[in-house]
């Protein structure tokens, strides 16, 4: 891990620095390099689409972003700040499938835990917290729900309980991670509103997609990902033939035989 | 969460953890006598040593119910099993500290002999592609291994033989002293004030650790600071319970618990119960017989409660699943037998009749003691009333209003799916057998919208409308106003 660099925020002076700064960000599992040397200056309110092929890096770059693995090189700064200064403003979305859904909780206990992080240790959520998780409850029309517990939901209906925690986190920087996979089309469209809701409200959104044509119709800007960076810019502008041959195709081949070898050698 | 219960529980934690001063021979020195002077010596509380084992018993009972359910919870339930063998070593090495069964020497050594076995089992899955089961496997039975090595050594020795070592494999409530019980109140008054303080951080980390880590909470801290409770509670449970069987203490509590609610909070509460009550009866039954092992009794006390939960809970339980399936399975029985009046009353286009069992029989294709047996079953539900000795069928209002609900149900369904699914109408019969009983008052408006409110189904037959439900099946003996089918 390297430590941060204070040079950039000068560049943005004037406004507000960009919510999210990744420099030369390399990520490895078991010595494979999943992620290599990643640049990206994310501006501000903004719907971005990851798009890329399985195995592109694309959990794994929103989760370094977050500070959730440990980085080969490279640094994350959000808001012009080191992570740990703003892990208040970052909201998460994870995979449905990364917990348990037999969990002994009900709906309103996981919009509950969005509260947590601005909490902090020991205190408990208040009677305004609840309200809040009352109120982003009803915005994914999840309210009725409230007080069952999470086993007897659909697909679509913990998609949107966790949309509803993330709400509940009130932050500036959303981090979402296939929210898409495996909802019903009502779910998928009542998603989409939330987001664009959010984008016009001023908070920056990062969304793990996996479906390209939908991908186009739902983002303002596409990051293009398949170990490193493709392209990064305005969905009309990077959404053609050739940058998504170059994301999918086969040109990246040798970049991962490398990868094979390195991981070989260590 | 309402802070009151925690306090009431601190509280009872702490009246539970009060020794007594006075030092009494243990129980097991005192000899035989029968069961019943043994039962009233142990109820009337009289006998210090009666009181240590009990206590004891329910201190270790709490803290494993509590721990346990988080263990449960997180599905690291053979982990628990591999801490508590792996603390083997480090009870026999603790009593060779100073050839003596001192508790805070023995807590010592089997604390970091349990811990040890977690750090060795972290050691072999990070840098060995060996999955994280074989890894307990191995560290369990080879940590044990060493214990069990020691202790023969222990045994060999001049004053190991007397130590009563030996009871730490199966157990033995009553080789609990004073300072054996100080050491219990402790450490369950430590867990006790832990998991109040920091249970929102436990069930975040327990439930979405990602999301944990990723809102700023060290969910690796919480997660190694729960193990150190678990082998705190494990290594006071070891004296009582025994090495052998100490996980059963952390995991049947907690899945009994598991199965009755479905809260976090309430499966804590349950899961301390159940540990308490478990350790009180191991702990009495033990008791009861000279040099009965604790262990085991304690185990199938909490055994029987699991089994109690697995057959009559409300929601999980075996029993009450069977119940449901069964009711359905009868409820789908009447609906059909009330659509094959139905059907007969169709096909004989007068109105003014009931049905007779023949009639019914032949249209199930079924013997007549199988309708008469439905028609029964029908009268119970007041669906229809019998005559004529229970020979001739009338449907009630509301038999019939359900009748030609199912009726329009199967109808609309079949439409729908030859209109909408383009399924050839000699291909929708099975399919609108089986969804006729479960489509839903909103399904059907839906359905009618659909299809713009179609009469006529497929096969040509009239969909029962919501006029034709208002029509029949009044009582046979009051012949009047509304005519319908069924009617005499």
């Amino acid at each position: 891990m390297s430590t941060v660099e204070s040079s950039t925020s000068t560049k943005s002076a004037a406004s507000e620095p960009a919510p999210l700064e990744i420099h030369d960000l390399t990520v490895s599992y078991h010595n494979k390099p999943v992620l290599w040397g990643i640049d990206l200056v994310v501006p501000r309110g903004k719907l971005i689409g990851i798009i890329g092929p399985n195995g592109a890096g694309k959990s794994t770059l929103i989760k370094a972003a977050m500070g959730l693995l440990p980085l080969n090189s490279g640094w994350v700064k959000a808001f012009g700040e080191p992570l740990k200064q703003n892990l208040t403003r970052i909201g998460y979305v994870p995979q449905r499938e990364s917990v348990d859904w037999d969990f002994p909780v009900s709906v309103m206990d996981v919009v509950l835990m969005g509260r947590y992080g601005r909490l902090g240790l020991i205190k408990r959520p208040t009677k305004q917290d609840r309200d809040i998780a009352r109120e982003c409850l009803d915005k994914v029309k999840m309210l009725p729900y409230a007080n069952r517990q999470i086993s007897n939901l659909s697909g679509g209906q913990q998609q949107r309980v966790f949309l509803a925690r993330a709400l509940a986190q009130e932050s500036d920087l959303y981090f979402m991670d296939e929210p898409f996979a495996g909802v019903d089309a009502a779910t998928e469209a009542a998603i989409v509103t939330l987001l664009q809701e959010l984008k016009s409200k001023g908070k920056t959104l990062m969304v793990v997609h996996h479906d390209l044509p939908s991908a186009r119709e739902y983002f303002d800007m596409l990051l293009l990902l398949n170990m490193r960076v493709v392209a990064f810019g305005p969905t009309e502008q990077v959404f053609n033939a050739e940058l998504l041959q170059k994301t999918y195709g086969g040109r990246l081949t040798i970049l991962s035989e490398v990868a094979e070898a390195v991981r070989q050698k260590s | 969460m309402k802070p009151s219960w925690r306090i009431q529980f601190a509280l009872c934690a702490l009246i539970l953890a009060m020794p007594s001063a006075a030092n009494a021979a243990k129980i097991s020195e005192l000899g035989d006598t029968n069961l019943v002077t043994q039962a009233i010596r142990f109820f009337t509380f009289q006998d210090p040593a009666v009181r240590y084992a009990l206590l004891g018993s329910m201190l270790l009972g709490i803290t494993c119910g509590l721990l346990g359910s988080f263990i449960v919870v997180r599905k690291m339930a053979l982990v628990g099993d591999a801490l508590s063998h792996a603390v083997l070593p480090g009870v026999a090495i603790g009593f060779l500290w100073n050839m003596s069964k001192d508790p805070v020497a023995i807590f010592v050594g089997a604390t970091v002999a349990g811990l040890l076995g977690t750090v060795v089992v972290r050691l072999i899955t990070q840098t060995t592609h060996l999955k994280e089961d074989t890894a307990l496997g191995l560290v369990l039975a080879s940590f044990f291994a060493v214990g069990i090595c020691l202790l023969t050594m222990i045994q060999r020795m001049p004053t190991g033989n007397k130590s009563g070592i030996d009871k730490f494999l199966f157990g033995q409530a009553a080789s609990i002293g004073p300072a054996d019980l100080k050491l219990m109140a402790v450490v369950t008054l430590l867990s006790v004030v832990v998991i109040i303080v920091f249970y929102k951080e436990f069930l975040l980390t327990s439930f979405d650790s990602g999301f944990a880590r990723a809102a700023g909470f060290p969910a690796q801290l919480i997660h190694y600071a729960l193990m150190l409770l678990l082998a705190f509670a494990v290594v006071i449970a070891l004296q009582a319970v025994g090495v052998v069987l100490v996980s059963a203490m952390l995991i049947t509590p907690a899945a009994a618990a598991y199965l009755l609610t479905d809260r976090m909070s309430r499966m804590l509460w349950l899961a301390a119960l159940f540990g308490m009550m478990a350790g009180a009866l191991g702990a009495f039954c033990s008791f009861l017989g000279p040099n009965f092992p604790t262990g085991p009794f304690m185990v199938l006390s909490a055994s029987a409660v699991f089994a109690l939960a697995f057959l009559f809970a409300p929601r999980h339980g075996v029993a009450n699943r069977w119940w449901r399936q069964r009711s359905r399975a009868q409820r789908v029985q009447r609906e059909n037998t009330l659509k094959s009046i139905y059907h007969v009353l169709e096909a004989r286009e007068s109105k003014g009749e009931g049905v007779s069992l023949r009639e019914l029989a032949e249209r199930r294709r079924e013997t007549v003691e199988e309708a008469a047996r439905q028609a029964a079953d029908l009268h119970r539900h007041e669906l229809a009333t019998l005559h004529e000795e229970g020979n001739l069928i009338f449907l009630t209002p509301a038999g019939w209003q359900l009748a030609c609900a199912i009726v329009r149900n199967h109808r609309l369904w079949e439409l729908y799916l030859t209109n909408a699914a383009q399924i050839a109408a000699d291909h929708v019969h099975e399919d609108a057998e089986k969804i006729e009983h479960v489509l839903g008052d909103e399904v059907v408006r839906e359905l009618e919208r659909r299809l713009q409110y179609a009469t006529i189904d497929p096969h040509g037959r009239p969909i029962p409308g919501f006029a034709e439900m208002q029509r029949g099946g009044n009582s046979p003996d009051q012949p009047g106003e509304s005519i319908g089918y069924g009617k005499r």
